[in-house]
């Protein structure tokens, strides 16, 4: 095969990898596969978001077993591989009777990574709200409810909207595994349409999807980091 | 009429095994202005931090308008108590219109239409009134503490707590500070303030009280404590700090 390839002509690569009519043929596929991606991505993005702000909240301001829970809880997601449990949940639950469709599995393994990860970016963005806003809000008379919603959440959220961005940066690309459990996102249909085509055209494109999807969020955490360091200074 | 709205017996407040109060007394009578002095350290912060629970106090009583605060106690009463801090501490992402009005909103159950109301005319009296809708990075330090007492006032507190109001601010700010805070003790609230402005001493307090070691050390009328201090570590802290 490899061989093969470095006799072909320049016209060949092109008609072998960039091929314009398996792309025009297989784009559908693939478009529906990018909807079945963004789809399972802003589910993990949102449901990880606010299981982490609920686990930073015990983390830091809940009584004895609630706090140790929520750590608990922290830790053990920050330390299993997603595609582990991805295959935990789909393979193994259904012994137990508990039975996902393959986005149910996915968005499962991708929300509760998040969530650890999300808990943590949200507690240290609370912490890095001064001590004198929560003594001033405390002094107003505010209920502790009150003081976090409209004095220190405000301001924490704010502080977390970079290290967020590079979170979801990161379940997006990790949606790529759930073509493992047969979820037709981007990726297995790409794989699918390269079946079909006999060329892997459609891998490519997949390839070139995921970065313009990504490339601007990427190039934001940049441009977040950027104006850190110059406020920083 | 002269019942006292603060009273604290024999408080001690510790951090760890650092007493910062040892069995402090004090009396603070309805409309008095208390001004509180002493060297850096001595635990004056401590003190009025304790009376609207920033600080837990360890033992002793802390009764705040007839009911006692602190030591596990939920008081409602703590929204009767206003504080002023020294690094104003206004909240950042609200206006200054929003800073004054969300206390009479969230905890007096005012609407926003009414709290905002009371707030103009508050900032008006601290001289604010064209700055309503900027927020606090946009004003001096001087226009910031400024807004910190309008949005103490707002709740209409019986006691108003001031902890170095002035210190965080350049010279030239000191002054319109201190003036609000004058036109602020003929009204007849009661203010315990924490400073170093020996001169607003003189001219506004009734009683100055000096502390030193987390113990109150002497108490009287500004006359008495600036012009004949009886305890040796009040003549020596008078010395230094008006000879600076
Ligand atoms: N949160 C704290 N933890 C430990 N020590 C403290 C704390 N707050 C105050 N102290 C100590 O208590 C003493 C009194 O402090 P403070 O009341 O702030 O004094 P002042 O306001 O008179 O300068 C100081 O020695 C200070 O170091
Ligand atoms: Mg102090």
């Amino acid at each position: 095969m490899v061989t093969n390839i470095e006799v072909l002509p320049v016209m060949s690569i092109f008609d072998t990898f960039l091929n314009w009519k398996v792309f025009v043929q297989t784009l559908p596929l693939l478009l529906s596969g990018l909807t079945t991606t963004l789809t399972l991505g802003v589910t993990a993005i949102v449901l990880g978001f606010v299981g982490g702000l609920v686990l930073a909240l015990l983390r830091l301001y809940a009584g004895s077993p609630l706090r140790q829970i929520a750590i608990a809880y922290i830790d053990v997601f920050r330390s299993i591989p997603i595609l582990v449990l991805l295959v935990v949940i789909y393979y193994a639950l259904p012994f137990v009777g508990l039975r996902l469709s393959p986005f149910g599995a996915a968005a499962s393994a991708l929300s509760l990574v998040s969530a650890a990860y999300s808990a943590e970016i949200v507690r240290a963005g609370i912490e890095a709200v001064p001590t004198g806003q929560f003594e001033a809000a405390r002094a107003l008379g505010l209920s502790p409810w009150r003081r976090m919603s409209d004095v220190v959440l405000p301001q924490a959220l704010r502080i977390v909207i970079p290290p967020i961005t590079s979170n979801s940066i990161n379940v997006m690309k990790d949606t790529a595994l759930a073509s493992v459990v047969a979820m037709p996102d981007l990726l297995k249909q790409a794989t699918q349409a390269q079946a079909l085509a006999a060329n892997p055209t459609p891998l490519i494109s997949a390839a070139v999807i995921y970065i313009l999807l990504l490339m601007p969020l990427v190039r934001l955490v940049g441009v977040f980091e950027k104006r850190l360091a110059v406020r920083g200074r | 009429m002269t019942r006292p709205i603060i009273e604290m017996r024999n408080v001690v407040k510790s951090f760890g095994l650092f007493k910062a109060l040892h069995g402090v007394n004090l009396q603070v009578k309805e409309g008095e202005i208390v001004v509180v002095i002493g060297p850096s350290g001595s635990g004056k912060s401590t003190l009025i931090r304790c009376i609207n629970q920033l600080e837990e106090h360890n033992s002793g009583e802390i009764i705040v308008d007839g009911a006692e605060v602190g030591r596990g106690r939920k008081s409602t009463v703590l929204t009767e108590v206003g504080m002023v801090f020294q690094s104003f501490n206004l909240f950042p992402h609200m206006t200054v219109l929003r800073n004054v009005a969300l206390g009479p909103v969230r905890v007096r159950g005012l609407s926003w239409a009414s709290a905002e109301e009371r707030a103009r005319r508050l900032l008006t009296r601290v001289g604010l009134e064209g700055h309503v809708e900027k927020y606090p990075a946009q004003l001096s330090g001087g226009q910031q503490q400024r807004v910190g007492i309008a949005r103490a006032l707002a709740m209409e507190p019986k006691v108003l707590l001031f902890d170095e109001p002035t210190s965080a601010l350049d010279p030239e700010m000191v002054g319109e500070v201190l003036d609000v805070m004058q036109q602020l003790a003929k009204t007849g609230v009661t203010m315990v303030v924490v400073t170093h402005e020996m001169g607003f001493a003189r001219r506004v307090a009734d009683r100055v009280v000096f502390m030193d070691g987390g113990r109150i050390i002497e108490e009287g009328p500004p006359d008495e404590i600036f012009n004949a201090p009886r305890d040796p570590r009040l003549g020596s802290f008078l010395q230094a700090v008006l000879s600076h």
